[in-house]
């Protein structure tokens, strides 16, 4: 591979990672004033927070190793549903609290694993944000086992409501482990990490958690995959009226 | 009331290695002037006591460049900080100067200064336990986190994520005064 060809591959994988963290970001924010209580609110929106810092990082990163002129707010804002490669777990609604709690305990549970192989990459700027966001994720996963247990160990309703979101997802936490040709050729160079590697972990903490929350892990009778190659679920447009809204109609503003 | 173990005149290696790198710059003026800028959300820290304020030089021409660094990923508030900086490089009559970012190393808590705690601690806002007091996981503890207004230790985490990014939730059960602490990162 030409360095060429290795900084166009990086870029594009760079952006999933971008595309991941907005999609997240915003669904998770979605909460904002209708968390359960107060300080579940805040909570939310600082975990939020973190995910737009890291999409900010991919995306500012992105554009640089594309080095044509975009910026940050291209990359987010100006791209429409087929050129986002986000997970489709990400982008998925956030239902009721226990889904977003769910969500929330599977991908936290997956960056724990995934942050710290990217700490090792040899893309400098890769390593540097993973350095930073493997911090932050080790709250952000305190907080979702919490919770997954507190809703699953709690009562019937709270038990039912958790049960039903784990079998809901469920069926699209296997794209996370998926690596494609871009992927392979990254992980290859050193620089993207092999997620595919990482499942047997995940799967280990995941039933854990779970079952010490009381509730069953779902058998694998059902995937869904998409993401990565643009093709997403009715969601995701809806998302992006919503969050690219201002700035499709008023491009540049500022304030 | 126990002694605060914060009273204890330990200071992390991370920040010893800092006031070294400042103490040997060759522009200590410039450090020295860019005291004057504090974090515009905790405006008791300056930039240099937050650990937020990297590294600055002078170039043989007179061009200053000043490397920053976000706390937490998304911190909101990188452009105001810079901004600020320019402020004051303006201010002090440098027309040729550059703020740049940052994220390798990582910022960690251990870079905030002794004094950069103390004023935080007066602003009422619990500065973070460090590892050496048995809090090995560096998370944010449950209990025991002292009270900034009365000291107290008897208090409780009312919320792993607080007002900003970077703090969390307590009650004092003495006092009954709600606080923020400022999590180990």
């Amino acid at each position: 591979m030409t360095e060429t060809d290795l900084k166009q591959a990086t870029m594009q994988y760079v952006t999933r990672l971008g595309d991941d963290s907005i999609i997240l970001s915003h669904r998770i924010s979605e909460w904002c004033s209708n968390g359960p209580f107060l300080e579940e609110d805040l909570a939310l929106q600082n975990v939020a927070l973190d995910f737009l810092g890291r999409a900010r990082m991919y995306f500012t990163y992105a554009a640089e190793l594309e080095g044509e002129g975009r910026t940050e707010d291209d990359f987010a804002y100006l791209r429409d549903e087929r050129q986002y490669t986000n997970l489709l777990i990400n982008e998925l609604p956030r239902v009721d609290f226990a889904h977003t709690m769910a969500r929330q305990l599977f991908v936290d549970v997956f960056n724990t694993l995934f942050l710290q192989q990217q700490l090792q990459s040899k893309d400098e700027t890769l390593a540097a944000v993973a350095a930073k966001a493997v911090k932050e994720t080790r709250y952000h996963l305190r907080r979702s086992h919490e919770w997954t247990l507190r809703l699953g160990d709690g009562t019937a309703e709270s038990h039912q409501r958790m049960q039903n979101a784990v079998d809901n997802l469920w069926g699209y936490t296997h794209e996370m482990f998926d690596v494609d040709a871009l992927e392979q050729q990254l992980i290859e160079a050193g620089i993207a990490v092999d997620s595919a590697a990482l499942r047997p972990q995940w799967l280990e903490k995941v039933t854990a958690i779970l079952t010490e929350a009381t509730l069953t892990v779902p058998e694998d009778s059902w995937v869904v995959r998409g993401g990565r190659t643009g093709y997403h679920t009715e969601n995701l447009g809806h998302l992006l009226t919503e969050m690219q809204f201002l700035h499709r109609a008023h491009p540049g503003v500022t304030w | 009331m126990t002694s605060s173990i914060s009273d204890i005149p330990v200071v992390s290696n991370a920040w010893a290695e800092r006031l070294q790198h400042r103490q040997q710059s060759q522009v200590p003026e410039l450090w020295d002037m860019l005291d004057v800028v504090n974090d515009p959300e905790v405006p008791a820290l300056s930039l240099w006591d937050l650990g937020v304020l990297c590294d600055l030089h002078k170039d043989e021409y007179g061009k200053v460049t000043v490397w920053i660094t976000p706390t937490y990923s998304g911190c909101p508030a990188i452009s105001t900080m810079q901004d600020d900086i320019e402020s004051e490089l303006a201010r002090a009559g440098f027309n040729d100067y550059e703020v740049k970012t940052k994220l390798a190393p990582a910022w960690t808590t251990d870079w905030l200064s002794p004094e950069g705690r103390r004023k935080l601690r007066e602003y009422g806002i619990a500065p973070p336990t460090q590892s050496a007091c048995g809090n090995a996981s560096g998370l944010t503890p449950e209990f025991g986190v002292e009270c900034p207004h009365c000291s107290s230790s008897d208090t409780k985490r009312l919320s792993e994520f607080g007002s900003t990014a970077c703090k969390a939730l307590f009650q004092c059960n003495d006092c009954h005064e709600a606080f923020d602490y400022f999590k180990q990162i």
